[in-house]
């Protein structure tokens, strides 16, 4: 079991930092305790999976690390900032500067074509109008899905649904992806796909990605995989 | 794409929903153009009304008569500059639906009093006042029925009889007038007292009101009380009110338009109010999870709520300029056909109320939608869609 910081990692300047993070949810009366007195740091650059049992709160830790969610006590930061007593709104705007997330189910807005989905989180930005054109063709050409551009969702296979919601991710060019069972509504080579690209943007544009995931075979793709039980964190070297 | 873009393909999402709904709100504009004109036309004639002129009616009520030797008593009050007087024929032309708006006047002093209303040519003018059996027809009126000057025409009353038991006067054209003080079609006709008055069966000698012009308006007060201060004990006490409040309460004899009016506009409003709200209601519920991306994504909740709230103001703008566009093409092609009794008119104060109850109606539609929005959590999001 490592609950100590230097157990999971020795990196000097870690991007994320979870220090005594508690979060407890109340339930048809009940206190049901996901966390106590969590600690974990994760370095720039790395790719960490995240596995763990069902209702283990590895969505919790998700919801947690993109401030969607709020500690009970404890510290949460990231890229030197402070998430915890964030207001709301700087909430908002520090997501839309530092978080891509992608979900299990793409969650792309049916009635926008897949290069208006990838161009929404850019409507929070200064950019111009060609400038934003050309941050969406580039996104969707890191994804492979330049010739798909007009295309609606339901006019794209899961796969490349999947692919508008990771061009979508990294449009804004964020530190931090988090996804969430990103291939858990896809077949197996698809899914492999988008592991490889997951992959890729890890490795060639040095993001760092946290993956919750059941299936063994896609943690594979990770650098580090945490096991999450109890409230607690296990550390798993990665076999061959 | 752009947040206009945006806010676009939200409301447009389900076609259907989006085209019933517009519908609803272009019908409700659609009814409020029409009968604000509606009524604003109906309310013309109360506009016509000097300020230095007061109407001298029966006290029982303006349609009992008045001895016509009135006329030449209240001439002697001092502060009265001219008088006239006029008898309502209940006059119809063939047939009784025909109904004309008729009276029979004192051409002279009617034309003189009447000299910055009522625009007629002198020569036409000259040969009313000349002809007993003349008339003069509002140009609406004439363009109905067809009449040209010099035509022979024969209007029947509902309410006088002739002494050999006919209840029709053959008229002649002598005039086609138009109202110049307001907007309004020149309806109506106008003939001479004398000759209803010689041949009427019974009645003789009485007339309707008495209208006089006084020589300024803050006299008014002051004469309206002494002329019924003088009639006050006669068998025919009179009530004298000025020509807008006579017009106004002839008007409301119709019944009160304006609250007829205002229930109807303001049942057709209330019911797209509670459509509209349903519609965005539910239209925001469904999107629950979309929101929780949003907000996922970064957009604040204040943009959300924002963004919400627009769909709504544009909904209820696009369905109200419609609505309103159709009112006033509805407006124009009546104008153009001949003899329709009112002149509807879009007049740019109706324009603005209606901005002010589209945007009214886009605020009350969008508001609560907005504010739930605006307090998806989105954890919670997720897990609901």
């Amino acid at each position: 079991m490592a609950e100590n910081i230097s157990e999971i990692s020795s990196a000097p300047t870690p991007l994320i930092q979870l220090r005594d993070v508690s979060k407890t949810y109340r339930k048809s009366g009940t206190d049901i305790t996901i966390f106590h007195n969590l600690n974990l740091e994760i370095k720039a650059g790395d790719f960490v999976a995240v596995m763990g049992p069902s209702g283990s709160g590895k969505t919790t830790l998700l919801n947690l690390l993109g401030g969607i969610d709020r500690a009970d006590a404890g510290s949460i930061a990231i890229n030197d900032e402070e998430l915890t007593h964030m207001s709301e709104s700087r909430l908002s705007r520090w997501r839309a500067d530092t978080v891509g997330f992608i979900f299990q189910f793409y969650n792309l807005m049916p009635m926008l074509n897949a290069a208006s989905n990838v161009e929404l989180p850019l409507l929070l930005t200064r950019l111009s109008r060609s400038e934003r054109r050309k941050n969406v063709e580039t996104a969707l050409q890191i994804v492979g899905l330049e010739d798909r551009a007009g295309h609606s969702p339901k006019e794209l296979s899961g796969g490349q649904q999947q692919r508008v919601a990771i061009a979508r991710a990294i449009v804004s060019d964020p530190k931090l992806l988090l996804c969430d069972e990103p291939t858990g509504d896809l077949d197996r080579g698809t899914a492999a796909e988008i592991l490889e690209t997951l992959q890729m943007l890890n490795r060639d544009f040095g993001k760092t990605i946290i993956m919750v995931t059941h299936d063994p075979e896609a943690a594979r793709y990770a650098k580090r995989v945490l096991h999450l039980d109890k409230g607690h964190f296990i550390e798993k070297e990665l076999s061959s | 794409m752009t947040r206009g873009s945006l806010i676009w393909k939200n409301l447009t999402r389900s076609r259907l929903r989006f085209a019933l709904t517009l519908f609803a709100i272009f019908i409700a504009f659609f009814l409020f153009g029409l009968i604000q004109s509606f009524d604003r036309a109906l309310n013309a004639g109360a506009d016509i009304a000097a300020a230095n002129r007061l109407v001298v009616s029966n006290k029982i009520n303006f349609t009992q008569p008045l001895p016509l030797s009135y006329v030449n008593r209240i001439k002697t009050i001092e502060g009265v500059d001219m008088v006239t007087h006029q008898n309502w024929m209940g006059s119809y032309y063939q047939e009784p639906r025909n109904f004309i708006f008729g009276f029979a006047v004192d051409p002279e002093s009617f034309l003189a009093i009447y000299a910055d209303d009522i625009a007629l040519p002198p020569e036409q003018a000259k040969a009313f006042i000349n002809d007993r059996r003349g008339m003069i027809a509002g140009a609406n009126e004439a363009r109905k029925y067809g009449w040209k000057l010099g035509d022979l025409i024969p209007i029947s009353s509902n309410i006088w009889e002739q002494t050999d038991g006919s209840k029709t006067w053959e008229l002649v054209l002598d005039g086609i007038f138009e109202i110049s003080s307001v907007d309004t079609p020149a309806n109506g006709i106008y003939l001479h007292y004398d000759y209803l008055n010689e041949a009427r069966s019974f009645g003789k000698d009485s007339t309707g009101t008495i209208v006089i012009a006084t020589q300024d308006p803050a006299l008014n007060d002051e004469i309206a009380n002494a002329i019924d201060t003088r009639f006050l004990n006669s068998p025919f006490a009179t009530e004298t009110r000025t020509e807008a409040a006579f017009n106004a309460s002839f008007i409301e004899q119709l019944g009160n338009i304006s609250l007829i009016i205002i229930s109807v506009v303001g049942a057709a409003l209330f019911t797209i109010l509670i459509i509209v709200s349903n519609t965005m209601a539910m239209s925001v519920r469904e999107r629950t999870g979309e929101i929780g991306v949003m907000k996922a994504l970064g957009f604040p909740a204040k943009t959300v709520f924002a963004l919400i709230l627009s769909e709504a103001l544009l909904l209820a703008l696009i369905g109200g300029s419609l609505g309103m566009g159709a009112a006033w093409l509805m407006a124009t092609v009546t104008a153009g056909v001949p003899g329709f009794p009112l002149r509807l008119v879009l007049y740019p104060d109706i324009w603005l109320m209606s901005l002010g109850v589209m945007i009214v109606l886009g605020l009350l539609t969008g508001l609560l939608p907005a504010w739930n929005a605006y307090r998806i959590n989105i954890a919670a999001a997720f897990t609901r869609a």
